[in-house]
């Protein structure tokens, strides 16, 4: 009797604790999203042409390249590593599909024409085995995920370096033009892809045991180990999927920018990690989600957007970025400490 | 006991207690200079709570305290340091990616005029030291390349070595091998003659007898014996640290051994010839189905490191693990879980996830058997709640963070996760560490009805109580090697403590 009442009480005292705690420990999710709603308020009020339908299709079509690699990235950031050759290897895999597609006779590469299916699978093993590479380095050899994909970004800028062989090529295979630049029902190809790609990833994170693991080897690596779970497998698998994600964002890149060039990525790697890290996924692992990582994306590409429907000086904006970029760590890195407070 | 002289270190009427815990009741202590005093006590007796309190590292304490006759406080460990106190603790503390000598001159490095470390004299330097201590090592060398003996003495090195007057040496010899043990005791007693006073606190009673001129014995918080070294034994000093006669001891824990009518059981697990580095050498043994094996030894006798190779977490150097007749090399601890082994570690942070609630923490280890691609969140629900109500975790809510849980309900969820499909062999380290008395029973409760399901289980511990408690049969290891067998007879804690 006297332990039964203990128990009501304990269980009492938790549920009246959770509305403060709650709060405190959803912080890492209610912050991004206040600042999305902010944003968006702000511009729309500084700028007439803001607030419209059609701007709204531009902020879609904007972040979908970065859409398809934050995917992939969401991944490897809840296991707590990291993947710095994301947008090299969209590049190397953008470039590779126009490297086995037939170019217009002005182009001057020395490139393998193949049919555009072939085109499309070499691509895609190439990105799917450059991430078995970082998964390698990083589980059987033991090397730091900052220090494999470092240079892993190299390796994969000078494969593309080797076969451009800085040239510009314009063609690809029909499939990646008409998802990379086509549209359907007014609908940009390239945003539905982005939009199957990010449910996808939220299922599976969601709703498969595989996501379930990818959470846990987050959360407490030596636990999930102890538990045992193949931790080594789990963490390998999202070094490839976050390849994968980014090749599949560099052959549509490809279409959409028009071209096949050296460094026409490089933009996105910061793009990706700042879209998933100001959503609210934690860079200590085990915490976001692919929720998240949509907020995030859309704070990012109002604030691009925003910022050219305003008069503001241009080289401001950039400043203005890395300050948003930056509140966005702090408020991550205090959630972390606030969530652990609330569990203790 | 050096008569007719002054104490160099005096401690009057100690008491000291942390948060209402009182862990040192009015202790009296003495040391003087030219003496090796030998602290023994089991774990929680005080002895190390002490120790600090002369190393200046817990200021806060009620009592008289005297270095040469002057009454003085130490607020940190610097001041300890000043006034030349140096202390070797438990637990190492190297810089394993400094050299040698940097370790050996750590905060005390030789510079010159312009604040430059002078490298080439601290190489001479500590090389000379190391050699004065029969260490040979290039004092160049990174210190995390060198086994763990080897970084322990250099520790021990560091501090002998530092001109202190009075040194502590917190249970220096638990990673050593024997000649390391013989050269550490031969520099001690160079510096006793040279004038040093030295505290040695050991669980090793024959060194403790072989190296101290005096021995103090602490039991609960109180000095309760003190005695010339030559005028004791070993069976007094245990007497003295457990507190009762032999008698009365064979009575609480008389234990009739099952094993040889378990004889026709089958052999789920068989170490074979197990030896990892250091920390384990050639370890062999076998658990039955429904028999539960306790190893006992002392901190830092391999048991941890041994566990961890049944595991499938370090790959053993030599020698196998057979399950069920299959010799298994484990690649990972998921090919262990597969092949029926689980395991829960000494430290519940290290295999529970706290943010995440009690049900996936349950789930987590059999979430492969449940669901082949897509998770089943009711199932996992179901099977928590059958387990939560089982273990009688409270509160009994599945939905619960981990972290909101007390610890001793934490280690049953540890427990559970691996229950819910049973697995062959139950692999325990210090299943009851820290636990109150409550929790105690209901852990040891739960492993006897496992094992009554026919769960081979092995328990290990540095706790004597528990490895009695649980054991059907009992092996304690030594520096890494099984040194005893306790099978079908009659076992009490001095006896194992004295095995070991």
């Amino acid at each position: 009797m006297a332990t039964s009442e203990g128990v009501t009480a304990t269980v009492h005292r938790g549920g009246q604790r959770s509305a403060a705690a709650i709060l405190r420990s959803q912080m890492r999710n209610i912050a991004p999203f206040l600042t999305l709603i902010c944003l968006s308020g702000f511009f729309a009020i500084a700028s007439p042409s803001f607030a419209t339908l059609d701007n709204l299709g531009n902020i879609l079509t904007q972040v979908s390249v970065t859409g398809i690699i934050a995917v992939g990235l969401t991944f490897v950031i809840l296991c707590a590593e990291i993947d710095l050759s994301i947008a090299a290897i969209a590049n190397v895999t953008g470039i590779a599909v126009a490297y086995f597609t037939l170019q217009e006779s002005y182009v001057n590469i020395a490139n393998v024409p193949l049919p555009g299916w072939a085109a499309i699978l070499l691509s895609l093993a190439l990105c799917a085995l450059l991430g078995l590479v970082n998964a390698l380095g990083l589980t059987v050899i033991g090397i730091p995920s900052f220090i494999m994909t470092l240079a892993m970004m190299q390796i994969a800028a000078g494969i593309s370096a080797l076969l451009v062989r800085g040239q510009i090529a314009y063609k690809v295979p029909d499939l990646v033009t008409t998802l990379g630049s086509g549209s359907i029902g007014g609908i940009p190809w390239i945003v539905i892809v982005a939009a199957v790609m990010l449910l996808a990833g939220h299922l599976v994170l969601t709703y498969t045991r595989f996501g379930r693991y990818v959470y846990m080897v987050g959360g407490n690596r030596e636990a999930a180990e102890y538990s045992g779970l193949n931790v080594k497998l789990i963490l390998g698998s999202v070094m490839v999927i976050s390849a994968v994600c980014s090749g599949i964002a560099g052959m549509l890149g490809v279409a959409h920018f028009g071209s096949a060039q050296q460094n026409e990525f490089d933009t996105y790697l910061l793009d990706s990690i700042a879209a998933v890290v100001v959503g609210g996924t934690s860079l200590f692992g085990g915490r976001g989600g692919i929720g998240n990582t949509i907020v995030g994306l859309f704070v990012l590409g109002v604030l691009n957007n925003g910022l050219d429907h305003v008069n503001i000086d241009s080289f401001l904006k950039i400043l203005i970025r890395g300050l948003i970029l930056l509140a966005a760590l702090v408020i991550n890195v205090y959630a972390q400490r606030l969530r652990a407070r609330a569990a203790e | 006991m050096p008569q007719g002289r002054s104490p160099i270190l005096e401690l009057n009427d100690i008491t000291k207690a942390f948060g209402g815990v009182e862990a040192l009741r009015g202790v009296d202590f003495a040391l003087y200079a030219g003496e090796i005093h030998g602290l023994v006590g089991e774990n929680g007796a005080g002895k190390s709570t002490l120790m600090k309190i002369i190393a200046g590292v817990h200021p806060e304490f009620s009592g008289r305290f005297a270095i040469d006759g002057r009454e003085t406080r130490f607020r940190s460990a610097r001041d300890a340091h000043a006034a030349g106190v140096a202390m070797v603790h438990q637990e190492l503390s190297v810089a394993p990616d400094l050299s040698v000598a940097e370790n050996v001159f750590l905060g005390a490095q030789p510079t010159n005029r312009f604040g430059l470390v002078q490298w080439r004299r601290m190489a001479r330097e500590a090389g000379e030291q190391l050699a004065r201590f029969g260490i040979d090592v290039d004092p160049m060398t990174r210190l995390g390349d060198l086994p763990i003996g080897l970084q322990q003495l250099i520790e021990i090195a560091r501090v002998l070595f530092s001109g202190a007057r009075i040194i502590i040496l917190d249970e220096p010899t638990s990673a050593l091998s024997p000649p390391e043990v013989e050269r550490l005791f031969a520099t001690l007693r160079q510096l006793r003659d040279e004038g040093t006073g030295i505290v040695f606190i050991s669980h090793f009673i024959e060194d403790i007898l072989r190296i101290s001129d005096t021995v103090t014995v602490f039991r609960n918080g109180r000095k309760v014996h003190e005695t010339d070294a030559a005028a004791t034994s070993k069976a007094a000093l245990i007497e003295a640290m457990i507190g009762k006669g032999r008698e009365a001891l064979e009575e609480t824990y008389a234990h009739d051994i099952r094993l040889p009518t378990r004889g026709d059981r089958p052999v789920v697990l068989k170490a074979d010839a197990l030896s990892l580095a250091r920390s384990v050498q050639d370890v062999s043994f076998e658990v039955r189905a429904g028999e539960v094996l306790g190893i006992y030894g002392f901190m830092g006798c391999g048991q941890l490191e041994l566990a961890r190779v049944l595991f499938g977490k370090i790959k053993p150097d030599s020698g196998t693990v057979v399950i069920d007749g299959d010799p298994k090399a484990f690649s990972s601890t998921a090919a262990a879980r597969r092949a029926g082994v689980a395991f829960v570690p000494e430290s519940r942070r290290a295999m529970l996830f706290h943010q995440e609630p009690v049900y996936k923490n349950i789930s987590i280890s059999v979430l492969d058997r449940i669901s082949a691609l897509l998770l089943k969140p009711s199932r996992e629900r179901s099977i928590a709640v059958r387990q939560v109500d089982q273990l009688q975790i409270r509160p009994a809510a599945v939905e619960l963070d981990l972290g909101m849980l007390s610890g001793g309900n934490q280690q049953k969820v540890a427990l559970a996760k691996w229950l819910s499909y049973p697995p062959r062999v139950l692999v325990l380290c210090e299943p009851t560490r820290g636990m109150d008395v409550g929790a105690k029973n209901d852990v040891i409760n739960i492993v006897r009805e496992l094992s009554a399901k026919g769960l081979a289980i092995i328990v290990l511990s540095t706790e004597p109580e528990t490895v009695l408690s649980l054991s059907d049969r009992i092996i304690v290891m030594k520096r890494g090697a099984v040194v005893r067998e306790f099978a079908g007879e009659v076992v009490s804690k001095d006896r194992l403590l004295e095995a070991a």
